[in-house]
Formats: structure tokens, C-alpha cells, sequence
């Protein structure tokens, strides 16, 4: 195979990873909404951990991101 | 990263009539100056930082007037102050005031920036919108803020006990050998979380709308009459949609990069 096309390729199996990121996300807010809407109470006081996994899901998807951006235009 | 400086490949993408959605990120001199063979030339990204600094300055000195009763722009900000402070309040406790500065300093300046990029000035003729936290060195300082407080702090305030940070409450002997280095690498890779998180976001979102931009230009643009109705005009719905998208990413981003360093500052100054 071409070197060129196989970074490409590369770069297009990285967006498998930015759509498991996508789902990773998903969870987290689904997960959230799904308790908050159990106890709102307690909805409010827990907002800053809900990003924190948002940010740690989200972070894993972008990683793939700079794999296919380091494939395509750097290597 | 070194993207902009693929000339090459934009030359490439201009001569196809495509839109090169990586043009958007180049820094161009707009004052040339070479001090002693350094290139200090003043960007529009040291332009654009400039820009950020003047409308923070002006939105804190419109809500500096310390009324009694405030005023609408004095409530903004109060709001976003006050905001921050209870950031800190709740994940570091009551040492957390020394650090309101620096958090909202962070938090403005990411936050000011991001939405700036957003801002569609292009309409002016001349005029490009640089947004200045989709590059790398820029985030990596901003990290590297954010990271060498907590080292100072932390060494600061309990010395070599610092480093009881990587051995958590209730470490069993026997996993002695492993913990303390999974510690050790998750402490040592946050700064760099903390920058890519933001460079890639921006980066990811705004070369996103310039390809959406360039399906809904080239679709006007193209010979076969069905291009336009089926192509140009659903990006275009599509295109603002992932606006309010990415004004939310930027919104999100300053918050997400305010409350990790209000916790890694809560790391250092509580330890575990």
C-alpha cells in the first residue's frame, strides 16, 4: 500500500475514537439527567463533577482528533 | 503545531478553487521586527490577544464603580466574579479566595478569546477573525500557568510533604511500587490535558465551520442547478446549528479550563 494512503486511511480510523468519545459524552450527560430527574435536590450540587467527566470523555475523542491532524498533516 | 506553516498544501487547496480550512489558522507578521535574529514581529495573534485584554479592561472597569445599588453592568460583573469565587469556594474551601485572581484572569481570558474567534467580523472586507486559543503555544502557556502555580504552591506551603500527593489515603503496602507512578503520571500529564482540551476543541470546531462554508460557497458556486437546494442550502441550516454549538464549546471550555485549575489548586493546597 501507498504510504500516503495508509495515513489517510489511519486518519479516517481515528474518527472511530471521536465517535466513541461522542458516546462517552452521551453517557455522562444521559447518566446525569437520568439521577437529576430522581433527586433534583441534589442536581445543582453536583454540576462540577458532571463536567469534570464531561471534560475527561471529551478529552479522549479530541486525542483522536490530533492523531488523524498529526496523520494528515505532520507525519 | 505546526500547521500553518504547510504553504504548500494551502497553495495546493487555493489552486483547486476549494476553501482551505486550515488558512484560518496562520499567523501573520503585521509589524515586522527582528531583534538579534528573533522574530518578534507583532501577529495578528499578538493582535488579537491585545483586543482581548481591551474589552476585558473595559468590561471590569464599567462594573468597578462599586455602588451600593448596582447597575446592570456592575450586576454582570458581579455575576461572573462572583461566580468564580464560589468555584473556588466550594473545591478549595476558604483558602480558596487567594486564588480568585489568577482563576478569573484564566477564565476571561479563555472565555473573551474563544468567543471573539466566534465573532463573524469576516464580513468586514479585510477583516479576519484569529482565534488566538486555537494554537497550541497559546493554550500550553495558559496550562503552564495553571500547572506552576500548583508547583509552587504545593512546594510552597508543605515542602517535601508534597509528595505524599501520589501516595493516597489507604495505599495497601504491596501496591507501593505501582500507585505512586500512576500518580506520579497523572499529575505530570494535566498540563498537557489542560492545553490540547482547549487547542483542539477550537481548532476542531471553527475548521468544521469552514468546511460547512465552503460546501455552502461552492454549492451557490456550482454548473449542476441541483447542487444548491440539496447541498448548499441544508449545510447552511447545519452551519447554525453547529454555531450554537460552538458557542456553547466556547462557554464550556473556559468553564471546564477554570474548574480543573481550581482543582488541581485545591490538590496543592489541601493535598489528598
Amino acid at each position: 500500500m501507498d504510504a500516503e494512503a495508509a495515513k489517510l486511511i489511519g486518519a479516517g480510523l481515528a474518527a472511530i475514537g471521536a465517535g466513541m468519545a461522542a458516546i462517552g459524552v452521551g453517557n455522562v450527560f444521559g447518566s446525569f439527567l437520568e439521577s437529576a430527574l430522581r433527586n433534583p435536590g441534589a442536581a445543582d450540587g453536583q454540576q462540577g463533577r458532571l463536567f469534570i467527566g464531561f471534560a475527561a470523555a471529551e478529552l479522549l475523542g479530541l486525542l483522536a482528533f490530533v492523531v488523524a491532524m498529526i496523520l494528515i498533516f505532520v507525519a | 503545531m505546526p500547521l500553518s506553516t504547510y504553504k504548500g498544501l494551502n497553495d495546493v487547496a487555493a489552486e483547486g478553487g476549494k476553501i482551505d480550512p486550515m488558512h484560518q489558522f496562520q499567523v501573520e507578521p503585521l509589524v515586522p521586527l527582528n531583534i538579534g535574529g528573533y522574530d518578534l514581529s507583532f501577529t495578528n495573534s499578538a493582535m488579537f490577544m491585545v483586543v482581548v485584554l481591551g474589552l476585558i479592561w473595559v468590561f471590569m472597569l464599567g462594573g468597578m464603580k462599586r455602588e451600593l445599588v448596582p447597575g446592570r453592568w456592575q450586576v454582570a460583573v458581579e455575576s461572573v466574579t462572583g461566580f468564580i469565587s464560589n468555584m473556588l469556594d466550594q473545591n478549595v474551601g476558604p483558602e480558596g479566595k487567594r486564588y480568585v485572581p489568577l482563576v478569573f484572569s484564566l477564565f476571561m481570558f479563555v472565555i473573551v478569546a474563544n468567543m471573539l474567534g466566534m465573532m463573524p467580523l469576516g464580513i468586514i472586507p479585510g477583516v479576519h477573525t484569529f482565534t488566538v486559543t486555537s494554537h497550541f503555544t497559546v493554550t500550553g502557556v495558559l496550562a503552564i500557568l495553571s500547572f506552576g502555580t500548583v508547583l509552587v504552591v504545593g512546594f510552597w506551603r508543605h515542602g517535601l510533604h508534597f509528595f505524599s500527593l501520589f501516595v493516597p489515603h489507604g495505599t495497601p503496602w504491596w501496591l507501593m511500587w505501582l500507585i505512586p507512578f500512576i500518580e506520579l503520571f497523572s499529575f505530570l500529564i494535566r498540563p498537557f490535558s489542560l492545553a490540547l482540551r482547549l487547542f483542539v476543541a477550537m481548532m476542531a470546531g471553527h475548521i468544521l465551520m469552514k468546511v460547512l462554508a465552503g460546501f455552502v460557497i461552492n454549492g451557490l458556486n456550482a454548473e449542476a442547478l441541483w447542487v444548491a437546494p440539496l447541498v448548499a442550502i441544508p449545510s447552511f441550516i447545519l452551519m447554525i446549528g453547529i454555531t450554537l454549538l460552538e458557542l456553547l464549546v466556547c462557554a464550556i471550555q473556559a468553564y471546564v479550563f477554570a474548574l480543573l485549575t481550581s482543582l488541581y489548586i485545591n490538590d496543592a493546597v489541601n493535598l489528598h
